[in-house]
């Protein structure tokens, strides 16, 4: 500090500054209420609290396992053309949006189909979007339990004489210490997306 | 053996024959089809869509579409109720005349079904797609789709992408 200085406009400067600064510090440490997201803000939620699924290699996996990365988890199948490509083409979009910070993202794509996608094809379907997404699976007893926790539906529809599924399309979001922050919606965009993501990851 | 290269020269005939009668038609073709393209698929996954844009020139309907790459081939409707997809299939897709009428991801896309092997980007799939005009007479499309990625966006990469 300049000691010469010691006139009353400077000590005004130092006061008004320190009280910017005490209200942005406040601003810093206030609730998810005062950072806007494109996303549904659900901060808080008493679901979607955590998941015991099997990654590919059948090894078991939880949100924990995904400490200090942002999470989206998105509930598809690989027989689905039109909206899970998109979901997850978008997420690597969101990716290679975010730069530097995209090592600190991890999507999971969860299989709402557990009679046809096996290990399999759920790894290279997911690889076929970015290596370092990753398909999770359960059979027919886990996966109803994951998706009533998460609040998904998840229905069989005959079709010719094959099926296909309707359901919940929405993306979650957790932030790095594995809660549930937000619920991004199908027809919102990766900017949107990233711009949240960017947000989760650094709050503090 | 005979009766073999019987049945065969008389199924050439009938080709030949069909074909003289198709090149017609073809020749004033009404519904034109543009930037088909087939999304790739990994290896196993049994299903996978078709996208293209279609305009008739005079009132017609889309009603069916099939493929040599499977007997399965349906034309479908994805719509959102909420945040819940749902695909259904649809019996045909009105063409208004003059209008561009899109299957793309989204709203409608031909279906295709198990499958028996993968479709591989940078390939091709032949479709035929049958469209029907309001007095009833039908006429065939034949088109080849490109196969491509199966992470490829919903609208083609603009230039700066």
């Amino acid at each position: 500090m300049n000691q010469r200085v010691s006139s009353i406009t400077s000590r005004r400067a130092f006061v008004l500054s320190g009280a910017a600064l005490a209200l942005g510090a406040l601003a810093g440490c206030s609730m998810g209420s005062s950072v806007s997201f494109n996303g549904t803000d659900i901060t808080g939620a008493d679901f979607g609290r955590d998941f015991r699924l099997k990654d590919p290699t059948g090894q078991e996996r939880t949100l924990a396992d995904f400490k200090d990365k942002v999470v989206l988890v998105f509930f598809g199948f690989t027989q689905c053309p039109d909206v899970c490509p998109t979901a997850l083409a978008r997420a690597a979009e969101v990716k290679t949006l975010l730069g530097p910070d995209g090592d600190r993202l991890q999507v999971l794509f969860v299989s709402v189909d557990p009679e046809r996608d096996t290990p399999e094809v759920l790894n290279a379907y997911t690889a076929a979007f970015d290596p370092t997404f990753l398909a999770l699976y359960g059979d027919a007893e886990r996966l109803a339990e994951t998706a009533k926790e998460f609040k998904v539906i998840y229905q069989k529809v005959p079709t010719g004489d094959s099926y296909t599924i309707d359901h919940t399309s929405v993306t979650y979001a957790y932030d790095t210490k594995g809660k549930l922050r937000l619920k991004l919606s199908h027809s919102q965009s990766a900017i949107e997306y990233a711009a949240d993501v960017r947000k989760l990851l650094h709050a503090a | 053996m005979n009766h073999f290269i019987r049945t065969a020269a008389a199924a050439a005939m009938v080709t030949a024959i069909a074909t003289a009668v198709a090149t017609p038609a073809q020749a004033q073709a009404n519904v034109s089809v543009k930037d088909a393209w087939v999304r790739a698929t990994v290896p196993q996954q049994k299903a996978t869509g078709a996208f293209m844009q279609l305009q008739a020139a005079r009132d017609s309907k889309f009603v069916s579409a099939s493929s040599p790459l499977t007997p399965t081939v349906e034309v479908h409707e994805m719509a959102m109720q909420g945040d819940v997809m749902r695909m259904r299939q649809v019996q045909s897709v009105d063409l208004p005349a003059g209008k561009t009428v899109e299957l793309k991801p989204g709203g409608y896309h031909i279906m295709m079904m198990n499958l028996k092997a993968q479709v591989k980007e940078g390939g091709t799939v032949p479709f035929t797609l049958v469209f029907e005009g309001k007095d009833g007479k039908r006429e065939q499309v034949e088109i080849q789709a490109p196969v491509k990625a199966l992470n490829s966006a919903a609208k083609p990469a603009h230039a700066g992408h």
